[in-house]
């Protein structure tokens, strides 16, 4: 009977030797933020290569756009939790649960595992008292992360996937800027994580695929998940198999539907961007703009169908300019391949009604 | 225990008390750095608190904002400690904030790259002795609004001033209960706007070389309509005669330049006892919302609008609308002060319209519907007078008599 418990303890890591600590839960839940990343223990390695144990990766089928920063993202739950299922909106996470997002940029994204300069690592800690929002940012050596709470603009070059020199002041947000987008009624929220966001195949690291949902379900990491067909799926945005409505609506969804929802941000503009909005008016088409300001560039609606040229939607997007750009928080280059999707889905609109409308 | 402990027990408890309670200031000072220790003392700031920012000038390259509430964020006066954003490098606004009973106030924030101080859900939100202000003067790149407060409740604006917005220096947006009061607007598109709001009172301001001074609006598909309850008195509403350089999408693009007070698409709006003179277009002009929608709860017709006791000097003498110089020479002269479509049928069913027009006389376009400038049929009356039309009771700020 013994030496079964030892055999358990050891299988399950417990007092164990030569296995690192875990995840510093008691730190997770205290209210003020840890000084460091590394404080965390949510990596085995300082410089944040990898993760300690229940500390698991995942991916999601379409991902914000930052600016081109590669971004890997990881979840802690605390041992003996799960995630709960939940078919619309964030899945429910337990207290004590982390969502680990790293933010970095290869020198050539077209050779995105080499010299790849790490910028911040953005932590949302779900505390008893609701979640929080933190970002670490890293030393130019990439051995050391510190919390900064007040913003930070840090140069980063790179060589884009078409060989192009770029230069850019990155901006690390603010903690209230992190809420203006992570934020349902009033509440801070994460925004990825969703069934629909991660019901994809991903890649397994001893080879083959699998998918994503259906491996967290059986790692015993997700309860009460409905038979993978019931689970609802977003497109990836840039899977030319997928329907062009069904990749810029799953586009609009993540990049921007966070603060055009009625519950962010931006509610007071009615325009609405949710893969859920079905109404043509509250996505845009024939909708004069309300507080835009110069934002709307001379143009009259938010979308005219058939005509990308004359649609406030597609003309923010291209810009970079603050005061005029969409987002207005969380990049500063214009994601050309996003604008290009925009622009197909809304020249390949009938004149008269809008797609699926 | 005996009981000189037990007094000393007593004396710390309460010193323990009072130190959790009592406010602090967290004083932020110019120089380098600015941009991230006043966004620090924003963070830091608990209820209660008074963000001090000293007299100096900051240059700052991205929004700042507050999320705290009961916080107090002072300056050392409008022309002391002046926020500049001519570096802004991110962000829709320079000064965003989100929580509530929040008071802004003795300072002034410059050049932001859109919106200068917007509050959105604050409720109980104070801007008080400001000054927000597009250094180069009136032009289409510049901000749209100075300052920004919406969807909150309970919302004033006090001794604030705005120059070169590009869509409303003072706008206030789906919001109940508001007084702008001890105002100045000038050199913007707007002067002073009231939009998807219900009970205001707005008076003793100044709106003088804006496009339009004072408008009172309601626009479809948003998710507060039904403006109404809107009182506008004691106003100095002159020379507002900067052409309109608002981009052209934007709903203010077509205010004429030169109207003095504007009222489209509202309910129960009182305009009394302002001077209103030096306005080309019109003195006070009453239309409808003339373009496409399609939300079934939406009305666009301006009804129960009362227009009285107002000093209205020279205006009309070269009206900036459509259609109103071909009224103009018609008439043989200026345009009476007081312009109203006469829309009285709404998606082809007469509606429920009913307005008080004392001060005359009045030009009614007598439009069929609107926009229908095609059919209108002018007439010109000394007054019109359809109801007597009770006005709202003054505003009350007062949270309790909610």
């Amino acid at each position: 009977m013994r030496r079964r418990l030892v055999l358990l303890a050891a299988l399950l890591g417990l007092g164990a030797a030569s296995s690192p600590p875990g995840v510093d839960l008691d730190l997770v839940l205290q209210e003020a933020p840890a000084p460091r990343l590394s404080d965390y223990r949510l990596f085995v390695d300082e410089s944040a290569d990898r993760p300690n144990g229940r500390v698991v990766p995942y991916t999601l089928a379409t991902p914000l756009f930052t600016d081109h920063a590669e971004k890997s993202r990881l979840v802690f739950t605390p041992p003996g939790a799960r995630i709960g299922y939940t078919a619309t909106g964030v899945l429910d996470f337990p207290v004590g649960a982390v969502l680990v997002k790293t933010f970095a940029y290869p020198a050539d994204l077209r050779r995105p595992d080499r010299d790849v300069r790490k910028v911040e690592t953005r932590l949302l800690i779900h505390k008893a008292s609701g979640w929080t929002a933190q970002t670490y940012v890293w030393n130019a050596e990439g051995t050391a992360a510190v919390l900064k709470r007040a913003g930070a603009r840090l140069p980063v070059r790179f060589t884009d996937l078409q060989g192009r020199e770029v230069a850019l002041d990155y901006a690390v947000p603010n903690q209230n800027q992190c809420k203006t987008c992570h934020q349902v009624d009033g509440a801070l929220s994460p925004l990825g994580p969703k069934a629909r966001n991660l019901n994809h195949e991903v890649a397994l690291a001893g080879g083959g695929r699998t998918n994503q949902l259906e491996r967290w379900r059986r790692a015993g990491l997700l309860d009460g998940a409905p038979p993978p067909a019931a689970r609802p799926h977003l497109a990836a945005w840039d899977d030319p198999r997928q329907s062009l409505d069904a990749r810029a609506r799953a586009y609009l969804d993540v990049n921007c539907a966070h603060c055009h929802s009625p519950s962010g941000s931006a509610s007071n503009s009615g325009l609405f961007l949710t893969a859920e909005e079905t109404r043509p008016s509250a996505l845009g088409v024939g909708k004069p703009p309300v507080a835009a300001g110069r934002g709307a560039g001379d143009l009259a609606v938010g979308i005219d169908p058939g005509h990308p040229e004359r649609s406030i939607l597609a003309f923010r997007m291209a810009s970079g300019e603050p005061g005029v750009m969409m987002p207005e928080l969380g990049r500063a280059l214009i994601h050309e391949e996003g604008v290009a999707l925009i622009r197909d889905w809304i020249r390949a609109m009938p004149a008269q009604a809008p797609p699926g409308g | 225990m005996s009981r000189i402990t037990a007094r000393l027990a007593v004396v710390a408890g309460l010193a323990a008390a009072c130190g959790t309670a009592q406010a602090a200031t967290l004083t932020v000072t110019p120089g380098p750095d600015a941009q991230e220790r006043l966004q620090t003392a924003l963070l830091d700031a608990k209820p209660g608190d008074t963000v001090q920012i000293a007299a100096g000038r900051y240059d700052l390259t991205d929004g700042l904002s507050l999320d705290v509430d009961g916080v107090t964020v002072a300056g050392a006066g409008p022309g002391a400690t002046v926020l500049s954003f001519k570096g802004q490098k991110g962000a829709g606004e320079g000064l965003l904030i989100t929580s509530d009973r929040v008071t802004v106030k003795d300072l002034a924030v410059e050049d932001t790259r859109g919106d200068g101080i917007k509050s959105k859900g604050a409720d109980d939100i104070r801007y008080l002795n400001l000054r927000v202000e597009w250094t180069g003067g009136p032009k289409e790149t510049n901000g749209a609004y100075g300052v920004y407060p919406v969807a909150s409740e309970r919302v004033l604006i006090d001794g604030v001033v705005v120059r070169g917005a590009s869509d409303a220096g003072i706008y206030v947006g789906q919001s109940k209960h508001i007084i702008v009061r001890n105002s100045r607007a000038e050199f913007n598109v707007a002067g002073i706007e009231i939009e998807n709001s219900m009970f205001a009172d707005v008076h003793d301001n100044v709106a003088t070389r804006n496009a339009g001074g004072i408008l009172v609006f309601d626009l479809p598909n948003l998710p507060q309509m039904g403006g109404h309850s809107t009182r506008v008195f004691r106003n100095w509403v002159v020379d507002n005669d900067t052409p309109n350089f608002a981009p052209k999408g934007n709903i203010v693009a077509g205010v004429p330049t030169g109207t003095g007070v504007m009222v489209m698409a509202n309910r129960n709006v009182h305009v009394f006892e302002n001077e209103i003179s030096g306005n080309q277009s019109a003195g006070v002009l009453l239309v409808s919302y003339t373009q496409a929608f399609n939300d079934p709860t939406y009305n666009p017709l301006p009804r129960d609008i009362v227009v009285r006791a107002n000093r209205i000097g020279r205006n009309g003498w070269g009206p900036k609308f459509p259609g109103g110089p071909e009224i103009a020479k018609a008439l043989g002269g200026p345009l009476p002060p007081v312009v109203w479509d006469g829309v009285r049928a709404s998606g082809g069913r007469p509606a429920e319209v009913r307005v008080n027009l004392a001060d005359g006389p009045v030009l009614n376009l007598n439009l069929p519907g609107p926009g229908r400038m095609d059919a209108a049929a002018p007439t010109v009356a000394a007054t019109i007078s359809d109801a007597a039309i009770a006005e709202p009771p003054a505003v009350s700020l007062d949270a309790a008599g909610k």
